[in-house]
């Protein structure tokens, strides 16, 4: 077959990105994980991974620039290598979302927190979930999937919004929990900003399979 | 939208028994590139030749439907061909230049056509000409040497240059870089750019790329139909038809 070659290239770019994406949900998990067993050895690891996902990323851009450089690719690749570029982005925001948690882990100490964690670790649930079903309908070109994925979105965004406002009601009360209080809020805007990100995946698989971009699902942040 | 100035309307084309063009429609527009693309045989230089009726020369080729070249039935019994290749002119694969000085094959048509007999007017117009093909300042000095002197990209603008020397209002070019190395090919795509301001030009390119670089409008055919024809910006990043798409990802061809 004539386009072996590019199909061999294409298959090992989306291996790449599936890779990639194990990673990151890992970064997520692992750092969901020291929050919860405020382990800062282990933040610290995921401080330092995060320069894997990074290579991993700079890995798949260049050979997505050679695709690009030598094989002239049309319409439906190009819009594959194009989508790819963009998710790639997408996921390297994720996993320094992801480290941001880690570093929070190491900015609480072993201090104890202003109140349990109750939705957080849901919300990473959740948006774990969306990332990793989102590159698989990239995989299956399954823009139906993709579309619902998105609209997911919505239940992260609500339990932020309870976290937010019950933190809030934490620093309220006593001011002198605003500083411990502020970096869960930063956690938890850090898993609303993973899910948002996965929205933006969801939207490249759509243009992918149908060719035009569309905004599915506009985030409430 | 624009008013064609070419237009096909259910054209078919037979090669003896063979179905060369069936049921084309197509429109193309003013001061626009518009390439044909297709695998080899799909018809692309036969619709191209229709358009100034090149395919007489075939024996045994039999048109049915209707080519209007701006609105006029070029088809009719009373065209007079002469006067159609002087309104439609055409650039071939190769450089076809004439074995006589680069004046006189710029002269050629103008005495055919008797547009002109004043020498100075056939200077003006030669060194017109000779500008809008950006071969003034290389050639001015020498337009009494053998146009075979020059080199492939020469020759090929001067046989650009002996078209427009008519004042054509369409230019076809079949394939008009498959002898030219890259650089040339490239020279000669801006020489097209420049020339659309003037003309509606028809490109046959087997060059996909070129295509995609140089055209406004790209039609795809495949075995002698017209499957797609769309702004070629739409063709190449996402084509309607899934032939185009296989053809143009190489997928065939």
């Amino acid at each position: 077959m004539i386009r072996e070659r590019f199909a061999n290239h294409i298959k090992k770019l989306e291996n790449e990105l599936a890779e990639m994406t194990a990673l990151v949900a890992s970064a997520i998990n692992r750092s969901m994980e020291a929050l919860k067993s405020r382990n800062i050895a282990d933040a610290k690891q995921i401080i330092e991974d995060d320069a894997i996902i990074n290579q991993k990323r700079q890995l798949i851009e260049d050979n997505c620039i050679y695709l690009i450089a030598t094989q002239q690719p049309v319409a439906g690749d190009l819009r594959e290598i194009i989508a790819i570029l963009n998710i790639i982005t997408d996921l390297e925001r994720m996993g320094d979302y992801a480290e941001g948690i880690a570093k929070i882990v190491v900015l609480l100490g072993k201090e104890p927190l202003v109140k349990p964690l109750d939705y957080i670790p849901k919300m990473a649930e959740l948006a774990v979930s969306m990332l990793n079903r989102s590159i698989e309908s990239f995989l299956k070109r399954d823009a139906k999937a993709a579309g619902a994925i998105c609209n997911e979105d919505d239940a992260v965004d609500a339990l932020y919004d309870k976290t937010y406002q019950e933190l809030i009601d934490c620093m309220i009360e006593d001011p002198s929990t605003i500083k411990k209080a502020t970096y869960l809020i930063w956690a938890a805007h850090n898993l609303e900003r993973i899910a948002d990100r996965t929205t933006n995946i969801c939207e490249r698989i759509v243009f992918l399979v149908t060719g035009s971009m569309q905004t599915i699902n506009v985030s409430k942040y | 939208m624009d008013k064609a100035v070419i237009e096909t309307i259910r054209l078919n084309l037979y090669y003896g028994d063979f179905l060369a063009l069936e049921e084309v429609n197509i429109r193309i527009h003013r001061h626009r590139i518009t390439a044909i693309i297709g695998p080899s045989g799909c018809g692309k230089s036969t619709l191209l030749r229709c358009f100034n009726r090149m395919n007489d020369l075939v024996e045994s080729t039999k048109v049915e439907g209707q080519i209007l070249i701006e609105g006029e039935d070029i088809l009719s019994d009373k065209m007079d061909l002469i006067s159609l290749r002087k309104k439609v002119g055409m650039v071939f694969q190769r450089p076809n230049v004439f074995n006589l000085s680069i004046y006189d094959n710029l002269r050629f048509g103008l005495r055919i056509h008797r547009m002109m007999s004043e020498k100075k007017k056939i200077d003006e117009a030669v060194q017109n000409a000779l500008e809008h093909v950006g071969l003034w300042d290389e050639l001015k000095d020498r337009l009494k040497k053998n146009a075979r002197t020059l080199s492939l990209e020469q020759q090929q603008r001067l046989c650009i240059a002996r078209v427009i020397i008519l004042k054509p209002d369409i230019v076809l070019l079949d394939e008009p870089c498959s002898t030219l190395d890259p650089v040339s090919t490239l020279k000669i795509e801006e020489l097209l750019r420049i020339l659309k301001r003037d003309y509606t030009i028809v490109i046959v390119t087997h060059n996909m790329q070129q295509a995609a670089r140089v055209s406004d409008e790209t039609a795809f055919m495949h075995l002698g139909k017209l499957i797609e024809f769309a702004g070629t910006a739409e063709i190449f990043s996402n084509p309607k038809e899934k032939l185009t798409e296989n053809y143009i990802s190489g997928r065939f061809g």
